[in-house]
């Protein structure tokens, strides 16, 4: 499962993944702000001085290069999708920019997630003000994948182990009955909250504090993005 | 002496129209460790989901002298702490110190002061090492146990147990027999395993098709309903 290793990765110990979760997503939405407002003029420049800030960031990290280079292709069949529309069209630097701007944004969210558990994540996303539901909506999901992907597993299991060859019918009733399970299971959370008299989100616990390297490396990457933004213009 | 629990004439029936609980009267005095014996749908989960107001039938239903009602629910949910029998459900924060440290929050405790019980009660539990993991890290006896400590963080006086030897291996099972012996509070332990009723508890009442068929020492309740593996195979 992706998230199993993206979970082994995040969990390094390089200066990368020592800065706090909130440094790393200020200078995530900072390049991707830049990023975006690339005109395709300039657009080669900005790949690649972003490439080699993935490039860098990865070698930091001492995370595996081509193996996350390749995850973050994963959302090329969509953008290619909307590009080929482009490209018949009559627009091919369109296509074009299109296909690079979301390789890259891939690889630097990747890149982010790779290098911060999903805690800290979390944690960084409310420091950071997004609303609580939503942050509490992430965790629950991503709490739950694991549980419910090691169901679909045993379950994949049961039908093997019992000669089952699969196909459209044994699959979309798997998934019926995970949907089932899943609604129990919720169900269940519910009520572990409630005896522990849970309210709509759980209150915030202490913050680390944003020490001088993440402030250093927040203003860093904020002026690279600046830069980037005004350098790539023809 | 006044009983901790005091339950009178308590029905209960599901929406599907399953009748689960046909007129129960129990009684938990302080420091006593009851189990909850009987066949899987007999009631014995229903019923204890009553003691902290999670499901509301007919009957009278006392904690502490408190009638379990909507207008006592918070002040009860401090006093039941309910482990449940999936610990999978219980254990929804992105880490184990907040996890635990959730309930404490939910009472309105300062931050500081949530944490501080919330490494006090992990301590206890032995689990104060893995304070930083994620749920899905820990082993089945591991999740027990965090699940355990999220309970007594909220200091409760009674603690309930579903089903808690659930995935435990017989080393995990002794750990928790242990550690229960050394909790001060009267228990309620829902549970099929006659070794760790005769372990862990000094009464048993024995539920049968929604009633309580019989209470008495745990051996007596044992032999009298055959709740051995051997004596079901002779």
């Amino acid at each position: 499962m992706h998230h199993v290793v993206l979970e082994r990765w995040s969990r390094g110990a390089s200066a990368l993944h020592r800065l706090d979760a909130r440094a790393k997503l200020i200078a995530l939405f900072a390049l991707l702000v830049a990023l975006s407002l690339t005109p395709p003029a300039g657009l080669l420049r900005a790949a690649a001085f972003l490439l080699a800030v993935v490039l860098s960031g990865l070698v930091c990290a001492r995370l595996p290069l081509t193996q996350l280079l390749l995850r973050a292709a994963v959302v090329l069949p969509f953008s290619a999708s909307v590009a080929l529309v482009s490209w018949f069209a009559g627009d091919p630097s369109r296509a074009i920019s299109l296909l690079l701007k979301s390789y890259l944004s891939a690889s630097l969210v990747l890149l982010v997630v790779a290098t911060t558990p999903m805690p800290d994540l979390l944690t960084g996303l409310k420091r950071l003000g997004l609303p609580a539901v939503l942050t509490l909506v992430i965790q629950f999901v991503y709490r739950y994948l694991f549980v419910i992907s090691e169901q679909a597993q045993h379950m994949r299991l049961a039908s093997a182990a019992r000669l089952g060859a699969g196909g459209f019918r044994i699959s979309a009733g798997a998934v019926a009955v995970l949907f089932a399970r899943s609604l129990a299971r919720a169900e269940h959370i519910h009520w572990a909250m409630l005896a522990r008299c849970g309210v709509s989100t759980p209150r915030p616990l202490l913050a680390r504090p944003f020490g001088p390297p993440d402030v250093l490396f927040t203003v860093c990457a904020v002026a690279a993005a600046a830069a980037l933004a005004i350098l790539s213009r023809p | 002496m006044t009983p901790l629990v005091r339950v009178r004439n308590l029905h209960y029936s599901y929406d599907n129209g399953t009748q689960a609980l046909r007129g129960v009267d129990f009684e938990l005095y302080p420091g006593e460790s009851v189990a909850l014996l009987g066949a899987n749908g007999s009631g014995k989960t229903t019923f204890v989901l009553h003691l902290n107001g999670l499901l509301t039938g007919q009957g009278d239903v006392e904690v502490a002298g408190l009638p379990v009602n909507a207008t006592h629910l918070q002040q009860i949910r401090r006093k039941v702490g309910m482990v449940f029998q999936d610990a999978d459900e219980q254990l929804f924060m992105p880490t184990v110190l907040e996890d635990v440290a959730y309930g404490p929050a939910n009472l309105g405790l300062p931050p500081e002061e949530a944490v501080h019980r919330a490494l006090h009660a992990l301590e206890a539990v032995g689990l104060k090492h893995l304070e930083k993991r994620a749920p899905y890290q820990l082993s089945a006896g591991e999740k027990r146990r965090a699940a355990i400590a999220g309970v007594l963080a909220m200091a409760p006086e009674i603690l309930v147990l579903d089903e808690p030897t659930t995935y435990l291996d017989p080393p995990a099972q002794r750990e928790l027999i242990r550690l229960l012996a050394a909790l001060p509070q009267a228990k309620i332990i829902v549970t099929h395993d006659a070794s760790f009723a005769l372990a862990a508890a000094h009464r048993a009442v024995f539920f049968q098709q929604g009633i309580i068929a019989a209470a008495g020492p745990v051996p007596e309740i044992l032999h009298r309903f055959r709740w051995t593996v051997t004596q079901h195979s002779e």
